[in-house]
């Protein structure tokens, strides 16, 4: 095949960063939907706004403030130098906060469609056989919010996999760190390397159909997202 | 207004638009080249009443952009390279070459007294990150590893080196203190006869091939009379007043 090295490095590069802000996504995301889902605040409107922003952002406007905020002088940076960690921008780390926030509507929404679609009843159910608040959520919500959860996973694994202008706002372009497969296509492009361009973008567009092959059989009873 | 007479009123507004914008000329410029082409460009427009629509990136980009069609009509690159290579592949209008700057490699850091005026940081390595325009796409950057390379540091620092997409990007990187130090153009941090900010070390010439900056004009500028006014402003007093007070050499 016409990979090289760099390029295995490169999609190895970008499955570890995919899967590890997918988990992370799953993790953060599950109680910011359920309150999303569930609360009755007024706070429920902007918090949604605020998660559905990445939807919206060009990604550079995302790699900017990323770059500041995370910089010698920037509220993380300072943050992260005074723990000890140095600074993110050029780290694989600080790619995992961008895919992140990139990615965060395709992980949280979902999940929130799925919770809201379970409705009062099932948990009222629980309540009167005297499961806990805690029990309930474990044994009725994430069972009855699978598909939503497999829709997530799917699309911020996905997402992720596609990001590019965040990462090449903060990263430097650093072989098998934070050179992804799409940094790497924009490097075999701009130097003219056309054959090992197409292969890597040729796998993506394979990638990215069997994706949504997926997601659309998976969702074939309802709408994907909304 | 008869339907008809409307239409052509339409059209001969349309004209006259077109008309003036015959009188502008597409250029891409070597991201190295921005706040003195912004400059000289202002002196143009006084000078000739032409109007310049930069763009501003690597050369190397700009190479594979014009090769696939880009409007660029005159391409100030940031090396000799490209433009000679444009020539020859018909791409750009043969005799029209020259060198319109000669470019200075930095060291430079945000911080004041982080680069000596030797260059021993480099040696000492005691930071983290060093960044670098992409040394495949951008001329300083190829300078900056080979002036590494002379140095015998390169092998050691390699690890630290952060790519920028071109030497705008490698600036930043290093204004904004995520790298602490970079490769740029002495051009960048220049103004009025000294580097205006930071600490810097301008890069003995010794250690790489020089940067003669050559100006072409495209095949899309051929006998386009804003395009040749521009190169022939490139080459007169003006313009080279502007260019030498951004610490190139000519």
């Amino acid at each position: 095949m016409g990979l090289t090295a760099e390029d295995w490095g490169a999609i190895r590069l970008t499955l570890e960063l995919a899967s590890l802000s997918t988990i992370l996504l799953l993790l953060i995301g599950t109680p910011i939907a359920w309150w999303l889902a569930r609360s009755r605040s007024w706070w429920r409107r902007p918090v949604a706004a605020v998660v559905a922003l990445p939807l919206v952002l060009p990604p550079t406007v995302i790699g900017f403030y990323l770059l500041v905020t995370m910089g010698p002088n920037g509220p993380l940076g300072q943050l992260t130098q005074a723990l000890g960690l140095g600074l993110l921008p050029f780290t694989f780390p600080g790619l995992v906060i961008g895919s992140v926030i990139y990615s965060m509507p395709f992980v949280i929404q979902p999940v929130q469609n799925a919770f809201q679609a379970i409705g009062d009843r099932p948990l009222e159910v629980a309540a009167t056989l005297r499961a806990s608040p805690l029990d309930t959520f474990f044994t009725v919500v994430l069972p009855l919010a699978r598909p939503g959860y497999l829709t997530a996973a799917v699309l911020g694994f996905a997402h992720t996999v596609g990001e590019f202008g965040v990462v090449l706002m903060l990263g430097g372009n650093i072989a098998n760190r934070t050179r992804v497969v799409s940094i790497q296509i924009y490097n075999h492009v701009e130097a003219l390397e056309y054959t090992q361009a197409h292969w890597l973008a040729g796998i993506l567009v394979v990638f990215a159909f069997l994706v949504l092959l997926t997601l659309y059989s998976l969702g074939n009873r309802g709408q994907v997202w909304r | 207004m008869k339907p008809i007479i409307k239409l052509s009123l339409a059209f001969a507004l349309i004209a006259a638009a077109v008309g003036a914008r015959a009188d502008e000329v597409q250029v891409a410029v070597a991201a190295n080249f921005t706040a003195p082409m912004k400059e000289i460009a202002e002196a143009f427009a006084k000078a000739t009443n032409h109007k310049v629509v930069a763009a501003f990136g690597s050369t190397g980009k700009f190479y594979s952009q014009i090769q696939n069609g880009a409007p660029f009509e005159v391409l100030l690159a940031a090396d000799a390279e490209t433009p000679a290579k444009l020539e020859k592949e018909g791409s750009a209008v043969a005799g029209s070459r020259f060198t319109y700057a000669i470019g200075k490699l930095v060291l430079w850091s945000a911080k004041p007294d982080f680069v000596d005026q030797k260059g021993k940081v480099l040696k000492q390595g005691k930071f983290e990150h060093l960044s670098i325009a992409n040394p495949k796409l951008a001329p300083y950057g190829a300078a900056g590893v080979e002036a590494m390379k002379k140095l015998e540091v390169f092998g050691a620092l390699e690890p630290k080196l952060v790519q920028a997409d071109n030497i705008a990007q490698a600036f930043q990187f290093v204004q904004s203190g995520n790298a602490e130090l970079g490769f740029i153009a002495l051009s960048q941090v220049y103004k009025e006869g000294k580097v205006a900010d930071g600490s810097a070390w301008i890069v003995p010439a010794k250690l790489y091939s020089p940067i003669l900056q050559d100006a072409v004009i495209l095949a899309k500028g051929k006998d386009k009379p804003a395009a040749i006014a521009l190169l022939d402003f490139l080459k007169g007093e003006k313009a080279r007043a502007i260019i030498t007070s951004y610490g190139y050499g000519l």
